[in-house]
C-alpha cells in the first residue's frame, strides 16, 4: 500500500522513479545485450560452418552470416534509397494506424454505449472482421485512386478491428458505480463521458494501440510485396518501402539485403511499440502508480 | 454548542416534513432467468431529518437494493420514494451514496476527487477551493492531496470518499456498510470520527450495517429489517447520551439492554430466513448465535 517514501509527502514520484531507473534498468539492459550477442554468435557459427556438432543446420546454415549482413548494411546506410524505404513504410504505418485509432475508438465507444447502434453495427462488423487485411489488397488497389492510398487502407483495416474491440471492452469495463457517483453529484452526461468514461476506457485503448501497431508492420510489409511497393514499379528499392525492399532484394538475388530488410522491420516495430509504451505510461500515470507497488 | 441545540437549529430551517426521505409502500421485483424475485415488499419508513438512522438486517437481504432505490439509481417497481418532499426520479446531489468498496475515480488525485462534484456542476473554482481545502484538512488528508487512490490506504480512501460526498452538502448521506473491510482499529477511529462529524451539525444519515454494536454506537434510530422480501420489522430508538465512546458503550447497562433486544429480533429474522433455506442464512444464524451469547459479547467490531 503506502511505502514510507510516499508518506514523506513532497514530490514522492520523482524520487522513487529516479532510483528505480538506476536499480531496475541496469540489469535488464545488460541481459538484453547478452541475449543479442549470444544470438549473433550462434548465427555466425551456424552460417559459417553450416553444421553444429556434425548435424546439418536446415535454416541457419543457409542464410547469410551476420558478418556479411553487417557489411552489406554498412554500405546501405549511405544509400538514400534504403532510408527512403524506411520513410515510405513508416509513413504508411502512421497514416493507417492513426486513421484506425481516430475512427475505431469512437465507433467502439458508441457501440458499447448505445444499444441501437450496437444492434445495427455489430452484425456488419462481425461479418467483415474475419476478412484478413491482405484479402483487401486487390480490391483496394482497384478501388482507391492511388497505390499509396490503397496500401494505407489495407494497413488501416489491419489495425481498425483491434481498436474497435478494445474500445468496446474498455467501455464495458468502466465501473458503473463511478458513473452513478458522478451522476448523483449532478454531472452532465457530457461531463461523465469526458471525466469518467474516457479515462476509464484509456488503458484498454492503449493496449489496443500497442497490439495494432504490431499488426500494421506485419501488414505493411505484405501489402508492399503484393502491390509492388507503390508508385515506383521496378525502379529499385527506392520509394517502395521496407516490404518491397525485401522483395526486390529477393528477386535481385541479394540475400544479405533480405536479412537487412528483415532486421530493419524488426527495429522499426520495436521503436514504434516502445514509443507507444512511453506515451501510454505518461497518460495513465494513476495506473502505473498502481503497478509501481509490485 | 450541545448536540441538542444544533439539532433544533437545523430542523427549524426547513419544514421537517419536507426534509429527509420517506418510502411509501415500496416494492422492487427483479426478473431472473427462473422467473421473478421480489427483494423489497410493503416497505415504508422515514429517514428523519437531522437524525442518524441506521438500517440493520440479515446480510443478503434487500438493504443495498433499498439504497439504490433511494439514491435513484433504479426505480422501484411500485410505491413511492420522496426526498425532501419530492418524488425521486433519478440520482441527485441531495442524496450522496458511499458504497461498500471504494468508488473513488482512480485517475484523479485526492484533491481532484474531492472537488469533482462542484467542478462537474461548473461551480466557481475559487469558491469551491476554500471548502475543499477545509474538508481535506478536516479529514486529515492534507499530505495526500496529490496522490492517486491506488496510493492511499483503505482508511484514507474511505475518508477521501466521505470528503468527496460532503463537498456536495447533501441533505442525506447514505452509507452502505462503508467501513467494512477496514482493520478494526481504523474502523473504530473512522466510526468515532464520523459520529462526531454527523453530530456537530445534526446531519441526516442513513447508515447500513450488519453489526449491532456499530448500530447502537451510531444511531438515533435503528430500522430493523426483515429478510427477503425486505421491509421494516421494527424501529428502535437509541436514547443513549452523546458523545458516545465505542470502547465504553459495551459496558453501559442501557446499551446492553438495547443490544439484547436488537439481537433477539435479528435472531428471529435470521431463523425465519433459515427455515426458508439457504446456506448464507445458516451462516448468519450461526454468527448471531455466537454474537448473542453472553460469554463472547465483548463488543468486537470486526
Amino acid at each position: 500500500m503506502m511505502s514510507p517514501a510516499l508518506a514523506n509527502g513532497a514530490d514522492p514520484r520523482a524520487r522513487t522513479a529516479w532510483t528505480a531507473g538506476v536499480v531496475r534498468f541496469a540489469r535488464p539492459q545488460r541481459r538484453a545485450l547478452t541475449a543479442y550477442l549470444v544470438a549473433v554468435i550462434l548465427w555466425q557459427l551456424g552460417s559459417t560452418s553450416g553444421s553444429w556438432l556434425g548435424h546439418d543446420l536446415l535454416f541457419v546454415g543457409r542464410i547469410p552470416a551476420p558478418s556479411t549482413v553487417f557489411v552489406t548494411w554498412s554500405h546501405l546506410v549511405f544509400d538514400p534509397g534504403y532510408w527512403q524505404s524506411w520513410l515510405s513504410s513508416g509513413k504508411r504505418v502512421t497514416v493507417g494506424f492513426c486513421a484506425a485509432v481516430i475512427t475505431g475508438v469512437p465507433l467502439g465507444l458508441i457501440m458499447a454505449l448505445s444499444r441501437p447502434v450496437w444492434d445495427l453495427v455489430d452484425p456488419v462488423f462481425e461479418l467483415l472482421r474475419p476478412i484478413p487485411p491482405l484479402a483487401w489488397v486487390p480490391a483496394s488497389i482497384i478501388f482507391w485512386p492511388t497505390h499509396e492510398l490503397s496500401i494505407d487502407f489495407v494497413i488501416f483495416i489491419g489495425a481498425f478491428y483491434t481498436m474497435v474491440l478494445n474500445a468496446i471492452g474498455g467501455a464495458r469495463s468502466v465501473d458503473p458505480r463511478l458513473v452513478q457517483v458522478a451522476r448523483s453529484m449532478g454531472a452532465s452526461r457530457w461531463n461523465v463521458l469526458r471525466q469518467i468514461v474516457l479515462p476509464g476506457v484509456l488503458p484498454s485503448v492503449l493496449v489496443g494501440m500497442e497490439v495494432s501497431i504490431g499488426i500494421t508492420w506485419e501488414v505493411v510489409v505484405a501489402a508492399e510485396m503484393i502491390s509492388g511497393g507503390g508508385s515506383s514499379h521496378g525502379a529499385g528499392a527506392s520509394g517502395g518501402g521496407l516490404g518491397f525492399f525485401i522483395w526486390s532484394s529477393y528477386v535481385g538475388g541479394s540475400y544479405p539485403q533480405i536479412v537487412v530488410g528483415m532486421i530493419s522491420i524488426g527495429i522499426a516495430g520495436y521503436i514504434s511499440s516502445a514509443a507507444l509504451r512511453t506515451v501510454a505510461a505518461r497518460l495513465s500515470r494513476w495506473n502505473v502508480a498502481h503497478g509501481a507497488s509490485r | 454548542m450541545s448536540p441538542g441545540e444544533a439539532r433544533s437549529n437545523r430542523v427549524e430551517r426547513a419544514e421537517p416534513a419536507l426534509r429527509g426521505v420517506e418510502l411509501i409502500d415500496v416494492e422492487k421485483t427483479y426478473r431472473t432467468s427462473t422467473g421473478t424475485r421480489t427483494v423489497v415488499k410493503n416497505c415504508s419508513f422515514r429517514v428523519e431529518p437531522g437524525r442518524f438512522s441506521v438500517m440493520i438486517g440479515p446480510s443478503g437481504a434487500g438493504k443495498s437494493t433499498l439504497i439504490r432505490l433511494i439514491a435513484g439509481f433504479e426505480p422501484p417497481t411500485s410505491g413511492e420514494i420522496l426526498a425532501g418532499g419530492k418524488p425521486v426520479r433519478g440520482p441527485g446531489k441531495d442524496r450522496q451514496v458511499m458504497f461498500q468498496e471504494t468508488a473513488l475515480f482512480p485517475w484523479m488525485t485526492t484533491s481532484e476527487n474531492i472537488s469533482y462534484g462542484p467542478r462537474a456542476r461548473g461551480e466557481l473554482i475559487d469558491q469551491v477551493r476554500g471548502s475543499a481545502q477545509a474538508l481535506t484538512t478536516r479529514m486529515g488528508l492534507d499530505r495526500f492531496r496529490h496522490l492517486y487512490p491506488a496510493q492511499l490506504s483503505g482508511g484514507m480512501q474511505r475518508r477521501a470518499e466521505l470528503a468527496r460526498a460532503m463537498m456536495n452538502e447533501p441533505a442525506v448521506m447514505i452509507l452502505d456498510e462503508p467501513f467494512r473491510g477496514l482493520d478494526s482499529m481504523t474502523k473504530r477511529l473512522t466510526l468515532e470520527y464520523y459520529a462526531e462529524y454527523s453530530q456537530e451539525a445534526a446531519r441526516t444519515n442513513l447508515f447500513v450495517t450488519t453489526d449491532v454494536d456499530e448500530a447502537i454506537f451510531l444511531a438515533d434510530r435503528v430500522l430493523v429489517m426483515t429478510g427477503i422480501p425486505t421491509r421494516v420489522r421494527t424501529v428502535v430508538e437509541i436514547d443513549l447520551p452523546r458523545p458516545r465512546r465505542l470502547a465504553t458503550i459495551v459496558d453501559d447497562d442501557r446499551a446492553s439492554e438495547l443490544k439484547a433486544g436488537l439481537l433477539a429480533i435479528l435472531h428471529e429474522e435470521a431463523a425465519k430466513a433459515f427455515a426458508a433455506g439457504g446456506k448464507e442464512t445458516a451462516d448468519f444464524v450461526d454468527a448471531y448465535r455466537r454474537h448473542a451469547s453472553p460469554t463472547s459479547s465483548n463488543g468486537e467490531l470486526a
